[in-house]
């Protein structure tokens, strides 16, 4: 197997590894760099200003609200998504009624949910944000009108237009458009759990809360808190950037009175309509700092004994 | 929740209160028995209830839109929710061509196409070589590729951006290509690695043996025999490619190189101005149809795909 064994090596290495330096790696290091500058992106000429951005980031309104809205996302998000799709995981797959037998059951029809409820999922971001940006419409909307015909017209919230509810509006489409993925990660979780240990929970008389906290949920532990680091990063990154843009429009863009604006949303609208290329990446190395940091605390709290089976 | 107790007695209770074993057998027997009309112990009607609920809350937005793309302008704003008087299919050949859908498809087609080609084989490449071979920097390598996988890619779009445009690579199709191919490689680098570490040696080293280069022993031993994984990994690639906004946002700002994400909220923006709302929404669904045509016919390996890829 030594035969031209490093010419290979380098020849397959070669193409992938230079796209990927030049592509990602390389533009990561510049943009540490380009934030100890006061680089506007539009000249190519720039000063070395050590850390005046980052001085100017910590007086920087507008930052810290982003900041305490992606912060919100990364912590709500995960939460009510894992949840609600632990929950119907749990349904779908455990929570049936004995029959035949058998030990263990979803619900009926569980298959038809678990491909329904996947639906958002294979949808792109941007056309979710749009569908929800016409149905969150307060005047013509699917929602406001659906409120009119259950005979509820004087409940005709402002939706997005409201500084106290576009965030949770927002938070809602997140949710919307990612327990499917949720439900069925976790189903394929559930489903390698062997099966004795649910037979032996139920000559023990447990219960279907039992049953959840005792077996399902500590042996399914590991996928549970890749999901949750995937949905914060989630929350944290790309999928906010775009359900914000697109749906809270507002005069400044990020909603009224900026009360959905984010962090990767703010990392944009500095660097590609502000000319402050710069002070966009101290931004953005903020954004890293946050989510390598929601990272280490998420695995920091979840450690727990490794359970085989 | 005082309902729910009193109102199964025999079913659930025993359980755990009891909890002693006469108890036990005699409430476990009688469940067959009952089971098959009766599953109606309260519980299981709000948990099928919420279930349902939930299954309404997706598929009604759909609908939804779906209806709206069939009616006027007018209808849209008056009675949201009634059902159209006809089926207006002007709106969707209107969208189609003056609208620009159709070059927006085009331009989604070519670019993901590229994109997806490149992704499995450049990654397929990097693994095998990762997976099978010691050398010195192997593991920096490797790490260097997943890293990849936490980072916000916003950050790197500021200077990325500039580096596209001294390439001349900004707003071409090309330059979308070779940037999509190169965020996509943390991932699928990180799943074939350890695909490729699952397959035997034996067999590659037999076609070396017979004399096959490595290079051949890659594209006509291993490759072939990696086919499920990268079958999973390319459905992955293929919806997250497909559906990519924040990339072309930034890098791909020409009209006529739009893809389909970006395209339709330009649509939308400017539809906006214009009050073309059934075209929009005609667009709408047009772009929703083929994923979740795809998704319903190959529903298994997409969900195979993408669980294989979050599990791992």
């Amino acid at each position: 197997m030594q035969h031209g064994k490093y010419r290979f090596i380098v020849g397959f290495l070669a193409a992938p590894l230079a796209l990927y330096a030049l592509f990602v790696i390389w533009p990561f290091v510049q943009s540490i760099y380009y934030s100890l500058t006061d680089w506007s992106g539009l000249s190519p000429e720039f000063g070395f200003v050590g850390f005046d951005n980052y001085s100017r980031m910590l007086d920087d309104e507008i930052f810290w609200k982003s900041l305490q809205h992606s912060l919100t996302l990364a912590v709500v998000l995960p939460l009510v998504t894992v949840g609600l799709a632990l929950f119907f995981a749990f349904m779908l797959n455990v929570g049936g009624r004995r029959r035949r037998g058998a030990a263990i059951a979803g619900v009926r029809g569980s298959a038809f949910y678990k491909i329904v409820y996947f639906f958002p999922q294979v949808l792109s971001i941007a056309i979710v944000a749009l569908l929800f940006q016409f149905a969150y419409n307060p005047n013509s909307g699917a929602i406001n009108s659906a409120l009119k015909l259950m005979g509820l017209g004087s409940i005709q919230p402002d939706w997005l237009g409201d500084p106290k509810l576009a965030l949770i509006c927002v938070m809602a489409v997140l949710v919307w458009s990612t327990v499917g993925f949720f439900v069925v990660l976790f189903s394929a979780g559930m489903a390698s759990i062997p099966r004795d240990f649910y037979e032996a929970a139920l000559l023990d008389g447990a219960n279907r809360f039992t049953t959840f906290f005792k077996i399902t949920l500590p042996l399914l532990w590991d996928t549970v808190q890749s999901g949750w680091i995937y949905m914060g990063i989630l929350a944290l990154g790309a999928e906010s950037f775009a359900v914000v843009q697109i749906m809270t429009v507002g005069p400044n863009g990020g909603g009224p009175d900026y009360s959905t604006v984010v962090l990767p949303l703010y990392v944009y609208q500095k660097a590609f309509r502000d000319g402050q290329a710069a002070y966009a990446t101290t931004i953005g190395v903020a954004l890293l700092l946050v989510t390598l940091a929601f990272a280490a605390v998420v695995m920091k709290l979840g450690r727990r004994e490794r359970l085989e089976f | 929740m005082k309902t729910t107790d009193t109102a199964t007695p025999g079913v659930e209770t025993p359980g755990p209160s009891g909890g002693s074993g006469p108890v036990v057998t005699k409430t476990v027997p009688p469940a067959p028995r009952k089971e098959s009309k009766s599953e109606g112990s309260v519980l299981n009607v709000f948990s099928h209830g919420v279930l349902i609920i939930w299954a309404i809350m997706v598929v009604m937005p759909l609908l939804w839109a779906v209806m709206t793309s069939f009616k006027t302008d007018r209808a849209i704003f008056t009675s949201p929710w009634s059902l159209p008087d006809s089926l207006h299919f002007e709106n969707w050949s209107r969208a189609w061509s003056q609208a620009h859908m159709s070059d927006y498809f085009m331009n989604t087609i070519v670019v993901v196409g590229g994109s997806l080609i490149g992704t499995l084989l450049l990654g397929s490449m990097a693994a095998y070589v990762l997976a099978r071979f010691d050398f010195p920097g192997n593991r920096f390598i490797y790490f260097l590729f997943i890293g990849g996988m936490s980072f916000p890619i916003i950050l790197a779009l500021v200077p990325l951006f500039y580096v596209m445009q001294n390439m001349a690579l900004l707003n071409t199709p090309h330059g979308l290509i070779l940037v999509y191919i190169a965020y996509s490689l943390p991932f699928t680098v990180f799943f074939l690695t350890a695909f490729f570490r699952t397959l035997p040696t034996s067999v590659a080293e037999a076609a070396f043996v017979d004399g096959a280069s490595h290079t051949r022993t890659f594209f006509q031993v291993m490759l072939p025999m990696a086919k499920p994984g990268l079958i999973s990994v390319g459905i992955f690639n293929f919806l997250g490619q497909w559906n990519q906004y924040l990339l072309p946002t930034v890098l791909n700002t020409e009209q006529d190189e739009k893809v389909l994400s970006q395209g339709l909220v330009q649509l939308a923006t400017s539809q906006g101005y214009k009050g073309d709302w059934s075209g929009l929404f005609a667009g709408l669904v047009m772009a929703m149809l083929p994923v979740l045509a795809a998704y319903i016919i190959f529903q298994r390996q997409v969900v195979a795909g993408l669980t294989a890829g979050a599990v791992k």
